[in-house]
C-alpha cells in the first residue's frame, strides 16, 4: 500500500498513466498496433513510427522545458525549425544529380548555428531588454518564416543528396531511425548536465523567484539568455530532422504550430507554465503521448474534419486528470464515501 | 466622379459603335481600322495576390509575359497578400482610367463596394483564379480552373490506366483499393477535387471495381502526406492499389513512405496527383509516380484574349474555364522543360 502510494504520488505517474491508457486502448481498437516487422533490415511498425516522429518533438520539448522552467516561453520554435531546414537545404543545394554543394556536416552545423543566433536574439530581448517572453518570441515567430522564405527564395528546395535523408530516416544497416538516436543523445546530454552541474537548480531558482535568485548571487540574465539559446539550438536540430524526413525545405509548413505541441508536451509532463520545478522525463512522456494520439487517430481512420475535435477532447481529459483541483475533488468524494461507509 | 460618368458614357458609346461595326461584319478586312480597338491600345490593370507559392510566381510571370506578347499595356500591382492593398490597387486603376481591370481575389468577400465603383466608372472587371461572393453583375467574367474537373480527370485516367495495364487488385478480390490524401480541411479547392474524384467514381460504369479504403487529410504538405501514408500502409499496406493525392507535395511525401515500407511506388501502387508542378515530373521520370493532372497557372493568354474581346464589345461567357492537361509518366521527360512551375 505504501509502495503504491509512493508510485501514484510521483510526478511521472499521471503522464505515464495517460500514455498507458492510450496504448491499452490501441491494443484493443487497432489491430496490429504493436506488431513490429523487419523490412530490409529495418524495424517497421506503428510503434517505430511514433518514436520516430515523437523524437522531433522530444528534442524540441527539451529546449522548451528549460525556457518554461525559467518562467519564460518560446513560441518562435516552429519558425526556427523552418529556418534550420531552409539553411541546411540551401547549403546542400537541390541538384537533381544527387550531389551536395557543401558537406552535410558543414550544412547541419551552419543550420544549428543560425538557429543558435535566433536563440541569442530571443535571449537578448527577454533577459537584457526585459520584454515579456511571449511578445519577444512572437517577433521571431512571425518573422522566422519570412527569413526562411528569403533563404529559399520562396521555393521549396528538394534535396536529392542521399545522405541528407539519413538524419530523418535510417542510415542503411541501422535497425532504428536516426531520429531516435539523436533524441536519445540530446536527452542524455540534458540529463548529464542536470546531474553533474547545478544548472538545473539555478534554472529552477530563477523560475521560482528571479529576484531572490539574483540576490543570492546568481547571474539571472545569463541563465535566461543561455536557456533561449539552447531552445533555439534544439529547434535547429529538430528542423534538420523534420526537413530530412521529407528531403526538402518547406518554409511555409515545416514545424508549423509545433511550438504549441512542444508547450503541450511540457505541460502534460507536469511542468507548470509559471516556471520553477521542471520534469525532463515528464516532457519526454508528454511528447510521446501527443504523437501516439495523432497516430492513433490516423490508425482509427477518423475523418479529416473531426480530427482536431478528438485531439482536443483527449488533451482536455489528460489535463483534467493532472489538475490539482480535480484531484482534490475526486479525493474528497472518495473520502466522503468512506465516511459514509463507516457511519453505516 | 462626374468626369468618370461622362467617360463611362463615351466608353459605352464607343462600345456600342464597335459592336455595331462587328455586327455589320461585311468588311472583314477593315475590322482593325476604325471602331475596333487593337490590343496595343488597351491598358489592363492587374492586381495580383502576392508571392505566396511557386504556383503563384509562375502565374504572375505568365500574365506579364502574355501581356507583352499581346502588346497590351499592363499595370501590375502586387498586393502582398492583403485585401486592402488589392482594393487600393483597383481604386488606383479606376482613377487612372484603365480599359480593363483584372484581379485574383485574395478572399471571397468584401468586394461589393469597389466593384460597384468600377462598374460606375464603366470599367469592365475580369476575375482570375479565385472567385468572389459579390453580385455577378458587378464583373464581366471569371477565368478559372475547375477543381471538380481536375478530380474527375484523375479518376478517369486511373480507370483507363488500370484496364489498359490489366492490373489486378494486389490484395486479391475483385476491387481495386484506393487511398486518398485530402487537402486542407475547409479549402474549397480541396473539397472540389475530392468531390470531383468521388463523383466520377460513382458515375463510372466500373464503379463496382473500386473501393476507397482510406481517406485522410495530409494538409497539402509533404510531411503530413508522408505521415498519413505511413499510417495507411500500416493498416492496409498489402491491399492499396491506387493513391490519389489532392496535390503534388503530399504525393511526394507519400512516395517516400511507400518506399520505406518496401513497396514500389508507381508499380505496386499507382499514384496520381493534382498540380503537375516540376517536383511531380521528376518523380514520374524516376518511375515513382504515374500521372499528374494539371492545375494550370497559365491563365495569362486567355485573360488577354478576353480583355480584347470585352473592350471590343464582344460577348464573353460569365465563367471561362481553362483547358488543363493530363500528364502521364511516359511523356513526363519531354514535357519537363515546358513546365514553368
Amino acid at each position: 500500500m505504501e509502495k503504491w502510494k509512493k508510485i501514484t504520488s510521483s510526478h511521472l505517474f499521471l503522464p505515464v498513466f495517460a500514455l498507458a491508457l492510450l496504448l491499452i486502448f490501441n491494443a484493443f481498437a487497432t489491430p496490429g498496433f504493436f506488431s513490429i516487422e523487419v523490412q530490409n533490415g529495418q524495424l517497421f511498425g506503428r510503434i517505430i513510427d511514433i518514436l520516430n516522429r515523437a523524437s522531433i518533438l522530444i528534442v524540441l520539448s527539451m529546449g522548451m522545458t528549460f525556457v518554461i522552467a525559467t518562467g519564460g516561453i518560446d513560441i518562435s520554435q516552429g519558425s526556427v525549425i523552418a529556418i534550420s531546414g531552409a539553411v541546411c537545404c540551401y547549403l546542400i543545394g537541390g541538384a537533381t544529380d544527387g550531389t551536395a554543394q557543401m558537406p552535410l556536416f558543414v550544412a547541419c552545423l551552419a543550420a544549428v548555428a543560425v538557429c543558435a543566433v535566433c536563440g541569442v536574439w530571443n535571449g537578448f530581448l527577454v533577459s537584457k531588454l526585459k520584454i515579456q517572453p511571449m511578445v519577444a518570441t512572437l517577433i521571431l515567430m512571425t518573422a522566422g518564416r519570412g527569413i526562411a522564405m528569403l533563404i529559399t527564395e520562396g521555393q521549396n528546395i528538394t534535396v536529392y543528396y542521399k545522405p541528407f535523408t539519413y538524419i530523418g530516416n535510417s542510415i542503411p544497416g541501422s535497425p532504428l531511425p536516426t531520429t531516435i538516436y539523436i533524441a536519445a543523445a540530446v536527452v542524455l546530454l540534458v540529463v548529464l548536465i542536470q546531474k553533474k552541474t547545478s544548472v538545473g537548480m539555478f534554472v529552477q531558482a530563477v523560475g521560482i523567484n528571479a529576484e531572490a535568485a539574483r540576490r543570492t548571487g546568481l547571474n539571472v540574465t545569463a541563465i535566461i539568455f543561455i536557456m533561449y539559446i539552447f531552445s533555439g539550438m534544439c529547434a535547429g536540430v529538430a528542423g534538420l530532422m523534420e526537413s530530412s524526413m521529407i528531403a526538402a525545405a518547406d518554409p511555409n509548413n515545416a514545424g508549423l504550430n509545433m511550438e504549441m505541441d512542444a508547450i503541450l508536451s511540457v505541460a502534460l509532463g507536469g511542468t507548470l507554465l509559471t516556471g520553477g520545478r521542471f520534469y525532463i522525463g515528464g516532457s519526454i512522456i508528454g511528447a510521446i503521448t501527443i504523437q501516439t494520439l495523432t497516430t492513433t487517430l490516423y490508425a482509427l481512420g477518423v475523418s479529416s474534419e473531426q480530427l482536431p475535435v478528438y485531439k482536443a477532447a483527449v488533451v482536455i481529459l489528460i489535463c483534467l486528470l493532472q489538475s490539482e483541483k480535480f484531484k482534490k475533488i475526486i479525493e474528497r468524494k472518495s473520502l466522503n464515501q468512506k465516511k459514509a461507509v463507516k457511519q453505516v | 466622379m462626374k468626369k468618370n460618368r461622362i467617360l463611362a458614357a463615351i466608353l459605352a458609346g464607343a462600345m456600342t459603335l464597335s459592336l455595331a461595326a462587328c455586327g455589320g461584319g461585311s468588311s472583314a478586312e477593315g475590322e482593325s481600322t476604325d471602331g475596333e480597338k487593337s490590343a496595343s491600345d488597351i491598358v489592363l490593370g492587374f492586381a495580383q495576390v502576392g508571392a505566396e507559392s511557386e504556383w503563384r510566381t509562375a502565374n504572375t510571370d505568365n500574365i506579364k509575359q502574355a501581356a507583352e506578347d499581346a502588346g497590351i499595356t499592363l499595370q501590375f500591382s502586387d498586393a502582398q497578400q492583403k485585401q486592402e492593398n488589392q482594393i487600393k490597387a483597383i481604386r488606383s486603376f479606376i482613377a487612372s482610367d484603365v480599359d480593363v481591370i483584372s484581379f485574383c481575389p485574395i478572399v471571397e468577400t468584401g468586394w461589393d463596394t469597389v466593384l460597384q465603383e468600377a462598374k460606375d466608372a464603366g470599367i469592365p472587371v475580369i476575375l482570375v483564379d479565385r472567385g468572389v461572393t459579390a453580385d455577378p453583375s458587378l464583373y464581366v467574367t471569371h477565368i478559372s480552373a475547375d477543381a471538380l474537373q481536375e478530380g474527375a480527370k484523375a479518376f478517369n485516367w486511373i480507370d483507363e490506366y488500370m484496364h489498359e495495364q490489366n492490373k489486378t487488385p494486389r490484395g486479391g478480390g475483385d476491387q481495386f483499393q484506393i487511398a486518398i490524401l485530402e487537402g486542407t480541411v475547409g479549402s474549397s479547392v480541396a473539397a472540389d477535387r475530392l468531390e470531383g474524384f468521388k463523383n466520377a467514381m460513382s458515375e463510372s460504369q466500373n464503379a463496382a471495381q473500386y473501393n476507397i479504403i482510406a481517406s485522410q487529410t495530409g494538409e497539402y504538405t509533404r510531411a503530413k502526406g508522408k505521415e498519413v501514408m505511413e499510417s495507411f500502409l500500416k493498416s492496409d499496406g498489402d491491399k492499396i492499389d491506387i493513391l490519389f493525392s489532392c496535390n503534388d507535395d503530399m504525393a511526394l511525401g507519400a512516395i517516400q513512405a511507400i518506399e520505406a515500407a518496401g513497396i514500389k511506388p508507381g508499380e505496386d501502387i499507382v499514384i496520381v496527383s493534382i498540380d503537375a508542378a516540376k517536383g511531380s515530373f521528376n518523380a514520374m521520370i524516376e518511375g515513382k509516380m504515374n500521372c499528374a493532372v494539371e492545375h494550370t497557372p497559365n491563365l495569362g493568354e486567355i485573360l488577354m484574349e478576353t480583355a480584347v474581346k470585352i473592350v471590343n464589345g464582344e460577348d464573353v461567357p460569365a465563367t471561362i474555364e481553362v483547358e488543363e492537361g493530363i500528364f502521364p509518366a511516359d511523356i513526363a521527360e519531354q514535357e519537363l522543360p515546358n513546365r514553368t512551375y
